[in-house]
């Protein structure tokens, strides 16, 4: 077991953001996560890497409790995460968005180190011919890519991806795709949120789904898209889920 | 390729090495005056621009420390009698101190709210100065005679303390290009970029900023001790002169923030600019107005600074001007 959230809850204000959230993520497992807009994926991923500190419940990391530590921390014991929204350090190039992952990472690399593991990451996400831009040049598809090479250049354990899928095309998602099932490969473990159905169905061993900040599903992606409950919350259309589960 | 076979390690400590080394066998007496005044303005931006270029961090205030490392060193050189150098370092070793008090609580803030704070720690440094008894209150103090004699008089001591700030100049280029090509350094860019996202990549903010602030406060304290020691005396008034912290700010943002160049080629510019205003019949009250209209411009036309304009305009310079 590489991770385990136990009965999380995370308010702001009035808003109940999450409430008793509670599952397992085994070793070499990609969990999906899925759920409307609002029902707390972001957040949920936030308290497991330390952004937010949870109001009750443990967080524990291949053995340890990491609930409360800082991001820093969380990331040096080999959680490395991407985000929703591509945040790229703007002024520096590929290559060095990639080293801080390598540098700050679990193996905490010096640079000539980094930078070898740098190109090495950026090869995987196919942006080695990128690497000398600043970052703010590439487009949304590769800066989606940027991110993912720079968790994998942190080598961690467990990678958290949030909608890296998100506004790419369908090429690209297949691309995407790949890699992501290469990653797991390499003996990552991944949880990933994702709203683009078809790829989370066929990529995930289990799912989970958020609605209102509570888990109403945990199974395999043909149980949960079964499930009643889910459809009514989040796919909406039985006829749709046929579909998905034909494809 | 190590550091030293680099283009961009070795131009701006050449440029200083040279013309320090040039106005010391002139040897006369207002070369140096000038000298000193542009190299003290060239280490003040460089110490403030390992903050403000690598974390970005605006420091509106860094003048305190200039202020407090010069009170400390004044005293210590003329009240206790301690070597210039030892003196020097001792203004800078508190500075440092203070700044890693300071730094661990208001670096939590960003922004406009750490740019405040720094101009009142400013602005509390300078009340508590003028009230403490062994630095002389609001009168301040004036050096002891026989801080000059182990230099060989008031003249040759005046070579002395211009030695020293132009070796302190050259230390502060070469920290300030160490810590930008080192992995502590990447550290800091990160943190400059997106502080929240760079934490999410394990670095450390809360730690690193305060090591840099520390760092960026030792020198001005240094620097602080040999000004106030060269012009014999010290008070409150010309110890935390805000408009100072401007000029400060006003020199790395011409130059170009977060290069090792452009503090130095933005001192030199801002000072020599200055010059010219204050000698000048028409504009001899208003250079500081200049120098607000000057960050404007630059900020609104040339944020990079002049070294971050040619750096990206010029590629062949790239590796030149780091």
């Amino acid at each position: 077991m590489i991770l385990q959230v136990h009965d999380v809850t995370k308010r702001f204000g009035g808003l109940q953001a999450l409430s008793d959230v509670t599952f397992d993520l085994h070793t070499g497992e990609i969990l999906g996560l899925i759920g409307p807009n609002g029902a707390g994926k972001t957040t949920l991923f936030n308290v497991i890497n330390g952004v937010y500190a949870p109001e009750h419940g443990r967080v524990s990391f291949r053995g340890e409790d990491i609930t409360g530590l800082p991001s820093y921390d969380v990331a040096r014991l080999g959680l490395a995460r991407t985000h929703q929204v591509v945040r790229p350090l703007h002024e520096l190039t590929v290559r060095e968005n990639v080293m801080v992952g390598a540098c700050y990472g679990r193996e905490k690399h010096s640079l000539k180190e980094a930078k070898r593991l740098a190109d090495g990451s950026l090869d995987k996400v196919d942006l080695l011919d990128r690497a000398d831009q600043p970052s703010g040049s590439l487009n949304v598809s590769q800066k989606k890519r940027l991110e993912l090479a720079r968790a994998l250049a942190a080598r961690p354990y467990l990678l958290l991806l949030d909608e890296v899928l998100a506004g790419l095309n369908p090429s690209e998602i297949a691309s995407m795709m790949d890699t992501v099932r290469a990653i797991r490969e390499d003996g990552i473990s991944i949880l990933m949120i994702e709203h683009v159905m078809q790829a989370i169905m066929s990529i995930s061993d289990r799912i989970l789904v958020l609605d209102y900040g509570t888990l109403i599903a945990t199974g395999l992606p043909e149980e949960v898209a079964n499930n009643p409950q889910v459809i009514e919350a989040y796919l909406g259309d039985p006829k749709m889920t046929a579909q998905l589960l034909a494809e | 390729m190590k550091a030293w076979q680099k283009p961009g390690f070795w131009l701006p400590l050449v440029i200083v090495l040279v013309w320090g080394g040039v106005v010391l066998l002139i040897h006369q007496d207002t070369m140096r005056e000038t000298a000193f005044v542009l190299l003290m303005a060239v280490g003040l931006a460089s110490s403030l621009n390992i903050l403000l270029g690598y974390t970005g961090y605006v420091s509106f205030g860094h003048i305190v420390f200039f202020g407090l490392g010069g009170y400390t060193g004044f005293y210590l050189l003329s009240e206790q009698g301690w070597p210039l150098f030892a003196a020097a370092i001792g203004g800078g070793l508190l500075s440092a101190f203070i700044a890693g008090l300071v730094g661990l609580a208001v670096l939590r803030l960003r922004g406009a709210y750490f740019a405040l704070a720094t101009i009142g720690i400013n602005e509390a440094a300078r009340a508590f100065v003028s009230n403490f008894g062994p630095y002389g209150g609001a009168t301040g103090m004036f050096v002891n005679f026989s801080a000059y004699e182990k230099y060989g008089g008031p003249g040759p001591a005046l070579w002395t303390t211009f030695t020293f700030l132009w070796i302190t100049t050259l230390v502060v280029l070469l920290v300030s290009y160490l810590v930008k090509h080192s992995r502590f350094g990447l550290g800091l860019l990160a943190i400059r970029e997106d502080e929240d996202a760079a934490m999410v990549m394990g670095v450390k903010a809360p730690k690193s900023k305060t090591i840099t602030y520390v760092i960026s406060a030792f020198f001005p304290g240094v620097i602080g001790t040999l000004y106030f020691f060269k012009n014999g005396n010290i008070e409150p008034g010309d110890a935390f002169q805000l408009h100072m912290s401007i000029e400060m700010l006003v020199m790395v943002m011409l130059g170009g923030m977060g290069t090792v160049m452009g503090p130095l080629v933005g001192a030199v510019g801002y000072q020599w600019l200055r010059g010219y205003l204050l000698t000048s019949p028409i504009f001899k009250d208003l250079h500081l107005a200049v120098a607000g209209a000057m960050l404007l411009v630059i900020i609104l036309f040339v944020p990079a600074g002049i070294v971050g304009w040619v750096r990206n305009h010029v590629r062949r310079l790239q590796k030149v001007l780091e």
